[in-house]
């Protein structure tokens, strides 16, 4: 397997805390995957994905035990601009990633772009690209702080998605979101994975994760209680000892069978759940 | 009774920018109701001018017997209380508790009412183990329930929050669901701004629907979430649990997991 990124024994404690927000986490991130990580509040997805940024340590201090490699190479090793052109990083509370320095949703998209040095043609055709991507091309000369809060999302989202980077850690992008502009933003990171991207994202919304992740992250209390393929971890109810929800349609399926329902598998997206249950409903195999 | 009426409201931002155009709503005293609707719909402009953070353009926003037109942002906040949909604009103290203290001092209570109030709300929103933390040390879902609590603790009749589903667990939402009950039993009139269809579909007796300025359409969940020109309009879509039984012939009404199953349940025994 091609490794982009791995944590080996992982500790991290913020400072002036006494329990760590991460435990002991060794994990392994494939290139060119998509990985949806779950986890009840405060079980430490954010922190996670901090580390992965460097963030932890750099900006919040704190404690680090253990190595967080990213392409072989310790995150502390790399410079402060090295590793923003590398990880694109989009923060839970879209307020946070508004840079304050432009006044119009056009340029705080090119911002990131801009000081990478990219030439102004391409700054602007690729700011243009990913605006309509996002539904937020109507935006384009409004002020960044005057919009609503899934419009600031949007808005904080394509500011990342512009720069193209090879890793994209993104902490729930659809929390504010509407169902359509949530699945949107689902499908547009899917799309990543033909440029070879690797993506990690933060979502409660299990029911997306279980349709378009490859492989889930599920943590509790700073460790990693389960990984590996979404079909078997989002269709056991042990998944809510770990205070994660089941997608709907698994919960669905896990109450038919308890009521003896004989059902094939139990679904863990909408397509199997139609397919599932009609096979039942019309008796065909 | 403290009916809360917005009588042809509309709001433009300074610059000249229409957020709300010439919108009408009745909320009854006592009701639990939601609005949902899509990204930039006027969700956030039409509360703030239920709690006189923002004053109509044009129109009346009218709470009981009080015109909003005729008393200050502080005199109406009294009434109505708002938690902002980003916790950080709302937060400014350096502990939890101090964070809910601070709305109850200010109105002068004494002691005694402020001390049970403060505990109330901790103690409704899962805070009180939190109170000596600084907020910004807590996960934003938590620091959601900080702002909740604080305008909790403020005992308004009417109560708004702004999108508090966004980033819950599990548990945050049963909590949320929890709070809003009993608020609701206490005679409280809430209104809740939620993009989480499950959560609004098993919580409120009364959905608003807002696209494009305007209100689309009003009614209970199972109207609302059967209603696909609206839905379409909203940028909306049906519970998950709505979506397969509707592929599978069902044709309204199921918004619930024990309706689904149970419609599931009598298609397999139609074709037994
Ligand atoms: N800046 C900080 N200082 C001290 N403690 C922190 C800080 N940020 C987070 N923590 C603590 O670290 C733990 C993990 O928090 P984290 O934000 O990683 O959780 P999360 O899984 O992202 O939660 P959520 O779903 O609410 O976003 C929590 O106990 C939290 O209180
Ligand atoms: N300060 C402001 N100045 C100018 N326009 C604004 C301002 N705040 C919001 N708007 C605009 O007003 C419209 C309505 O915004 P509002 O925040 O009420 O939407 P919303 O329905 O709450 O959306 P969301 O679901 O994204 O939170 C949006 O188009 C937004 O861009
Ligand atoms: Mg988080
Ligand atoms: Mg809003």
């Amino acid at each position: 397997m091609d490794c982009v990124i791995e944590l080996k024994n992982v500790t991290y404690s913020y400072p002036l805390t006494t329990v760590p927000a991460i435990k002991d986490l060794s994990v392994k991130i494939e290139k060119g995957k998509f990985y949806g990580v779950i986890g009840e509040n405060g079980s430490g997805k954010t922190t996670f994905c901090a580390l992965l940024r460097g963030f932890a340590p750099s900006f919040y201090k704190g404690d680090l035990s253990g190595e967080v490699l990213v392409e072989g190479r310790s995150t502390l090793e790399y410079g402060p601009g090295e590793l923003a052109s590398k990880i694109g990083f989009v923060f839970q509370n879209p307020f946070t990633q508004i840079s304050g320095v432009k006044d119009t949703v056009f340029e705080e998209v090119a911002y990131g772009l801009e000081n990478f040095g990219v030439p102004v043609d391409e700054i602007e055709k690729r700011v243009v690209e990913v605006m309509k991507l996002t539904d937020i091309e109507s935006l384009a000369e409004k002020n960044p702080f005057d919009l609503s809060g899934g419009q600031m999302q949007r808005v904080a989202l394509a500011s990342v998605l512009v720069i193209e980077p090879e890793i994209l850690v993104i902490d729930e992008p659809t929390s504010q979101l509407d169902p359509e502009g949530t699945e949107s933003v689902f499908k547009i990171i899917s799309k990543l994975k033909e440029k070879k991207k690797t993506v990690i994202l933060v979502e409660h919304k299990i029911d997306l994760i279980a349709e378009y992740a490859d492989e889930v992250l599920v943590f509790k209390d700073g460790s990693l209680v389960a990984a590996g393929d979404k079909q078997e971890i989002l269709s056991d109810m042990s998944l809510l000892e770990k205070g994660v929800a089941l997608p709907q349609v698994a919960i669905l399926g896990n109450t038919l069978k308890e009521e003896g329902v004989p059902l094939k598998y139990i679904p863990v997206t909408e397509k199997q759940a139609e397919e599932v249950f009609s096979e039942l409903i019309t008796g065909k195999e | 009774m403290k009916d809360l009426i917005l009588k042809d409201v509309s709001f433009s931002y300074p610059g000249g920018f229409l957020a709300v155009d010439n919108i009408n709503m009745t909320i009854k005293s006592g009701e639990n109701v939601a609005i949902v609707g899509q990204n930039g719909a006027g969700k956030t402009t039409t509360v703030k001018m239920m709690n006189g953070l923002l004053r109509p353009t044009s129109g009346d926003v009218i709470i009981g017997d009080m015109n909003t037109k005729d008393y200050t942002t502080a005199q109406v906040s009294r009434v109505v209380g708002y938690v902002f949909q980003n916790p950080d604009d709302q937060i400014f103290h350096s502990t939890v508790e101090s964070e809910v203290r601070f709305g109850p001092e200010m109105a002068k209570l004494s002691n005694e009412e402020v001390d049970s109030r403060v505990e109330y709300a901790l103690k409704i929103t899962g805070m009180d183990k939190f109170k000596e933390e600084n907020p910004y040390n807590l996960p934003l879902s938590m620091r959601k329930f900080v702002t909740i609590a604080a305008v909790i603790a403020m005992d308004t009749d009417v109560l708004i929050f702004d999108e508090p589903t966004a980033g819950q667990d599990l548990e945050g939402n049963k909590r949320l669901s929890e709070i809003l009950k009993e608020l609701h039993e206490k005679g409280k009139t809430v209104i809740t701004i939620s993009h989480d269809m499950e959560f609004v579909a098993s919580n409120f007796e009364r959905v608003i629907v807002m696209a494009k300025k305007k209100v689309v359409t009003m009614g209970t969940p199972e109207e609302v979430f059967w209603n696909f020109e609206a839905l379409e309009k909203a940028m909306l879509k049906q519970p998950y649990v709505s979506r397969v039984c509707r592929a599978l012939g069902a044709n309204g009404e199921i918004i619930s997991m024990d309706e689904a199953v149970k419609f599931l349940k009598s298609r397999l025994k139609r074709n037994a």
